[in-house]
């Protein structure tokens, strides 16, 4: 039997959406308030969905133990309480929702190998919120 | 296509254990969730049907038929119950969040008339979910 499994995690970060192949007219135009140069921060809240057969001796998808410290080490402590704008992951990227989604995607995609990477959904604040699925549609 | 979603909130406890195991290694794999005298959730349950909707009525699912057969079929089970020792799913198999919504899935499945089941969501916690479609 197969069974998707979602955790939500938390974290807070501050950003600037600024991008270098534009002008600052265009910067302030594209990204409004979030272009302020000292930044601004978020309460983020990280859904991750994986999939997969329910081990008939544990019941499980995957232990949630490792699941857990897996997000804590290459996300939550990466992530948490930072300036994503100093971080090598955006020191070409604007760190856009977007992209925070598709970069968390593949850091589990590359190192989490337990169960299936089926999303990342992240909510920036409660009134919007960005899923990525990699080259798969979000499951509905 | 419509969907329809209906909750229902259970409360009940449960622990890990598999006899095939030794002692050391269910304290290992299932952490504290191995003490054998139970912990407890409230558990959400979210059962989404689907189905076109009756020109007649407007409905997808009679509600209220929907409501009645969530509480016979899971709720008169599992709410306030100890699910390892009273649930018969649970005597053989490990009564995990996964296990739970499975459990749940064939209970309702060929319960339902109207509408076809779709999805049932089992939340542990509001931070653990599992979702089970039937897939095999």
């Amino acid at each position: 039997m197969k069974a998707h499994l979602t955790r939500r995690y938390r974290f807070s970060s501050s950003h600037r959406l600024h991008s270098a192949e534009m002008s600052d007219e265009e910067n302030v135009r594209t990204y409004g308030k979030c272009n302020n140069p000292h930044g601004h921060g978020h309460n983020y809240t990280l859904e991750v969905t994986v999939s997969g057969p329910v081990d008939p001796a544990t019941g499980m998808v995957c232990n949630l133990v490792d699941l857990d410290g897996f997000v804590e080490r290459e996300v939550l402590s990466r992530f948490h309480l930072e300036n994503l704008n100093t971080l090598q992951e955006f020191a070409q990227l604007v760190p856009t929702t977007e992209n925070l989604s598709i970069e968390i995607f593949e850091i589990l995609q590359r190192g989490f190998h337990q169960a299936h990477l089926e999303t990342v959904r992240l909510e920036e604040t409660m009134m919007n919120s960005f899923e990525y699925a990699g080259t798969a549609e979000p499951r509905k | 296509m419509v969907y329809l979603t209906r909750k229902a909130e259970f409360s009940a406890s449960h622990y890990y254990h598999n006899p095939a195991f030794t002692p050391e290694e269910n304290r290992r794999i299932f952490g504290k969730c191995n003490n054998s005298n139970g912990h407890g959730h409230n558990y959400t349950l979210e059962v989404t049907v689907k189905g076109e909707v009756d020109p007649r009525s407007g409905f997808v699912v009679d509600l209220k038929q929907l409501k009645e057969i969530m509480h016979r079929e899971v709720l008169d089970a599992m709410d306030h119950r100890f699910l390892n020792k009273e649930v018969p799913e649970f005597f053989t198999q490990i009564p995990t969040t996964e296990n739970l919504a499975i459990a749940c899935w064939q209970r309702l499945e060929s319960k339902l008339q109207q509408a076809r089941l779709h999805r049932v969501r089992v939340y542990e916690t509001p931070d653990l979910f599992v979702d089970f479609y039937g897939e095999k």
